[in-house]
């Protein structure tokens, strides 16, 4: 097998994973919803509502497909277009495990190990306001106008602040490459134990840039109808909230991978075992991560209320920004006079 | 090192092949039933009152530019934390005295009013 054939498959696993799991996102959305308000949550497709997302799947494509008379047509085809691409990008960058031996051959879990990986995360996420933007002006209705303006300022202004609190981070590893910053921590030595501030703006940020509770703005049911996406149905709007849903699984992996360790775990050189099998618990561990932060989004998306927009603009630039310094400083600070 | 980039480029392809795919499909797949008063915007059940293409509150667009400033002075931060340790403390007095302008700056900008949203 050749490296190039071997990158193929792989990349067509990831794809099919990251899919399948946007798609149980849903199911498991409202089945923590259900469970959070003490109810049943879906039950009727499959047992316990296993099917649900494929019937979903299946009636959004069998929807009629409505384009308004008076939107820019090309564009609204071209606004849910560019949400999905931008969200299936990200993956590429990701290390999903340690090597892997097959017949003496290495092969990295990792579709594209390039020194610029972080750079290309939040390239690939800043191209995905393009898409919500797009939408929501070319459906030319005022909720959506509303609803891609609030989401277009609100992920601008919450990347600054993401960009500022990743510098501390990157202060400490001195790379870019994802695969080197999560090697950097073996074992237990997760950069949440040395960068608990900046992991907070990280993650507060991934919320925001993720659009979920408190920071759904963009379609806050009761004042918005249904903010960018109010005039779309079928498949399109269901790449929308598929788009979604893969930006929070991408969100997760980028946090578990820069912050808790990505595929390391406690007492992986200790307990003696041969180089494939730590690469398979250490995927298995890293998404087991992964599905831990997808609930927390989840946990907190039925616990909070939103935040009003001012607050909203207030929190970005005059909390976590100035924040985002001071932890930078203090990291430096801490490099300079303890470790050299 | 070129070499490097190619997966990402197959990955672009595998993922507009999934959106080409799914999106012919759905407008295939779905019955066409239109009618003019269906093509129209919806407004919550009432007739829809002019256009959505109307001058708009300024603020969002300060925010977009405010962005574009601040972003580039964050790139500038992130050769320097790569070579931080190289760098030692001179580069960190240096950063220093950068840092000191970019949250002036920021100062500046809440005291000029352009994030107070509640006027």
């Amino acid at each position: 097998m050749t490296e190039l054939t071997f990158k193929i498959i792989f990349i067509i696993i990831i794809f099919g994973l990251t899919l399948l799991i946007a798609m149980y996102s849903t199911l498991a959305e409202r089945k923590v919803a259900a469970f959070l308000q003490d109810r049943i949550g879906p039950n009727r497709a499959g047992p316990f509502g296993i099917l649900q997302p494929v019937a979903d799947g299946l009636k959004f494509f069998f929807k009629e497909e409505i384009i308004p008379s008076t939107s820019n047509k090309i564009l609204f085809i071209l606004g849910p277009c560019i949400a999905i691409t931008t969200a299936l990008m990200t993956s590429a960058v990701l290390p999903w495990g340690p090597a892997i031996t097959i017949n003496g051959q290495i092969y990295n879990l990792q579709v594209a190990d390039v020194n610029i990986g972080i750079l290309f995360v939040f390239g690939v996420v800043s191209l995905g306001v393009y898409g919500i933007m797009v939408g929501g002006w070319a459906s030319n209705n005022k909720y959506s106008l509303l609803g891609a303006l609030r989401a277009s300022s609100q992920m601008i202004s919450y990347e600054l602040a993401m960009g500022m609190s990743l510098i501390a981070l990157l202060m400490s590893s001195g790379t870019l490459g994802v695969r080197e910053i999560v090697e950097q921590q073996p074992g237990f030595h997760w950069n949440v134990f040395y960068q608990p501030l900046g992991f907070l703006i990280f993650m507060i940020c991934a919320f925001a840039e993720t659009n979920r509770t408190p920071f759904d703005l963009p379609e806050c049911e009761a004042e918005l109808v249904g903010g960018y996406h109010t005039e779309y149905s079928s498949m399109k709007l269901g790449l929308y909230l598929f788009a979604e849903y893969i930006n929070m699984f991408i969100s997760s992996a980028v946090m578990a991978s820069l912050y808790f360790g990505g595929y390391n775990f406690p007492f992986m050189n200790e307990l003696g075992l041969s180089p494939n099998a730590i690469s398979i618990i250490g995927s298995s561990v890293f998404f087991l991560k992964i599905i831990i932060f997808i609930f927390f989004f989840m946990w907190v998306r039925w616990t909070i209320p939103r935040f009003r927009f001012d607050q909203l603009m207030h929190l970005g630039w005059k909390v976590l920004i100035p924040l985002a310094v001071l932890n930078m400083m203090l990291t430096g600070l801490f490099i300079l006079f303890f470790k050299s | 090192m070129r070499d490097s980039y190619i997966p990402i480029l197959i990955q672009f392809i595998v993922v507009i092949g999934f959106v080409v795919v799914t999106m012919v499909a759905t407008h295939l797949l779905g019955p066409k039933r239109n009618s003019i008063k269906k093509l129209k915007n919806f407004e919550c059940g009432i007739e829809s009152q002019g256009n959505a293409r109307k001058p708009f509150s300024v603020k969002f667009f300060l925010v977009a530019i405010l962005f574009v400033l601040f972003d580039v002075e964050i790139i500038f931060f992130y050769p320097w934390a790569i070579n931080f340790k190289e760098l030692g403390m001179k580069g960190f007095v240096e950063m220093l005295v950068f840092v000191v302008f970019v949250l002036f700056g920021l100062f500046y900008v809440i005291k000029k009013k352009a994030l107070k949203w509640d006027e």
